[in-house]
């Protein structure tokens, strides 16, 4: 299958990889997946006291597709509100990186990852 | 170093240019360019003493009578002609065929429409080595089965089923034999007056052949029937009619005598290659051979880079071309059902990267293959969350993914 070209960018140089510390009270964490899939996202944000996403970090094990979808995921939610991040659609990632039909579920794994972030940190402050 | 480097010999091969040159002289009107069927007069008398060499030539090599080889248009109508055309002509003998589950597709869908035609089919599973266990394979056996098909070489794992065991127990139960040869001829020695198989389906491009061209062995003494699946001029003793393709016959010839004359020495050549590769990248941690190393023909190394997935693996070596047993190289984003048949995770069967080697590849190359491998490999896994969590000792079969 042939790549888009921002595809290949994310791929051969992801932005944001990374781990942040689990356990922190301002970070959020969402792992999403099943290797038996072939693909896992684990995508995590750190929150200021007023609820912007200062940074996010991520790893992906997955195909080509998986691994943009998520890079790309992380440079949109920086800055952003929780609420805002909780707005993001696949559809705006598949459209961004001109994702194939078959790669659709990468994008749609990408927002599940940001969401299942979020919902960890809410739940954290709740605590 | 000319890139890409092609390492997927078992996908196809490139033409011989000993062949592809003499291929040329079968075309234009400076050459033979007639229909070997048109017996009144000398073009087609010229085309058809081509073909009679083509025939012998495929022969030799499998030790056949070449009154023994069908042409086809390659493995894939073989195997279709071989199974339904059996099925079909003894249908009244029984309605039991007995295949294996790493069979390739056109095997394994040649039986499903049987299925749907009525007859009964049983799909065995393999060892962990990828090998049939041949006292698995006697006792599937019924009264009523008419038909085994068995691959002599697997097309992913490069393993070598031992066709010579199975063959005397389908003579001795008179069940007829067909065995898929289209990634073994040529790579390892076929002897047909010794082996009991009935019938044996080739393909010339996987041999530094052309593309578009096979054959169908078929056994003389005993004699087997077959129900044509291509009907019309009444070619290739009513078994398979259509105009015979002479250029296209003339390269299959040529692939199999030069794959006769330097079987040996290839072979050698690429043990050692085979093993170069194995030997640079075995080492690593959580690396997978899939299949069994000893019973494997020279030319194929499939091995899993567990927590990597297949796919972006694939895309990470661009400088090669290799193929992967990962979910996302298919449209049905199932991962190798080959690979699952050996018992591998699904997990082990995403990662995997078959690496097929073969008479243009050179040391050079494979280090190069290795270098790049083990880099690629390292930065994917400093990617990978699930690297993550087996470096911290978590185990991922331990937590309760949600499948998607």
């Amino acid at each position: 299958m042939a790549y888009g070209e921002k595809v290949i960018d994310h791929y051969e140089h992801p932005r944001n990889v990374g781990v942040m510390d689990t356990k922190s009270s301002d970070v959020g964490t969402g792992m999403v997946g099943a290797p038996a899939c072939g693909d896992v996202m684990r995508l995590q944000i750190q929150v200021s006291d007023d609820g912007i996403i200062e940074d996010a970090k991520f790893k992906t094990y997955g195909c080509g597709s998986a691994i943009a979808s998520s890079s790309l995921l992380t440079e949109w939610v920086k800055g952003k509100t929780l609420d805002e991040a909780q707005e993001i659609k696949n559809t705006e990632i598949a459209e961004e990186l001109a994702l194939p039909p078959v790669k659709v579920h990468c994008s749609v794994l990408a927002e599940d990852a940001i969401r299942a972030a979020i919902s960890d940190y809410q739940s954290k402050q709740e605590a | 170093m000319k890139f890409p480097i092609y390492l997927d010999y078992s996908a196809t091969t490139p033409v011989d240019p000993r062949v592809a040159e003499n291929m040329c002289h079968y075309l234009t009107t400076d050459g033979i360019f007639g229909n070997p069927a048109s017996s009144s007069h000398a073009f087609g008398w010229a085309a058809e003493d081509a073909v009679k060499q083509a025939r012998q030539d495929v022969a030799d090599l499998i030790n056949a009578d070449s009154r023994e080889i069908v042409w086809t248009s390659g493995a894939t109508e073989s195997d279709n002609l071989a199974i339904k055309g059996v099925a079909h002509f003894y249908h009244k003998k029984g309605k039991h065929i007995l295949t294996v589950k790493t069979e390739h597709k056109a095997v394994l869908d040649s039986c499903r429409q049987l299925e749907r035609e009525g007859y009964e089919v049983t799909y065995l599973d393999v060892q962990p080595n990828g090998l049939i266990d041949l006292d698995v394979f006697r006792a599937a056996l019924r009264e009523d089965t008419i038909l085994a098909s068995v691959m002599h070489v697997n097309n992913e794992t490069g393993v070598i089923q031992d066709i010579a065991s199975i063959g005397e127990i389908c003579r001795e139960n008179k069940v007829i034999f067909h065995v898929d040869a289209a990634q073994s001829a040529g790579k390892i020695p076929i002897d047909l007056q010794a082996l009991k198989v009935d019938l044996m389906s080739f393909s010339a491009h996987k041999i530094y052949g052309p593309k578009g061209v096979g054959a169908l062995y078929v056994r003389r003494k005993p004699r087997i029937r077959l129900e044509a699946q291509m009907h019309g001029g009444g070619h290739e003793r009513g078994m398979r009619s259509g105009t015979l393709a002479t250029h296209q016959l003339v390269g299959m010839g040529d692939a199999f005598r030069i794959a006769r004359e330097e079987m040996g020495k290839d072979n050698e050549r690429l043990m050692e290659l085979r093993d170069r590769l194995w030997q640079g990248l075995k080492d690593m941690e959580e690396v997978y051979l899939n299949g069994d190393l000893e019973q494997r023909i020279s030319g194929n190394l499939n091995i899993s880079f567990n927590y990597v997935e297949g796919e972006s693996l694939m895309m990470a070596l661009k400088n090669m071309a290799v193929s992967s047993g990962s979910a996302c190289t298919s449209a049905s984003l199932e991962p190798s059902y080959v690979l699952r048949a050996l018992g591998r995770d699904d997990e082990l069967a995403h990662s995997s990267i078959r690496f097929t080697i073969g008479r243009f590849t050179t040391a050079e190359e494979i280090d190069y293959v290795i270098e790049m491998t083990r880099e690629q490999v390292r930065r994917l896994r400093d990617l990978s969350p699930l690297w993550d969590m087996y470096k911290d000792g978590i185990d991922i079969k331990s937590i309760e993914w949600a499948a998607h």
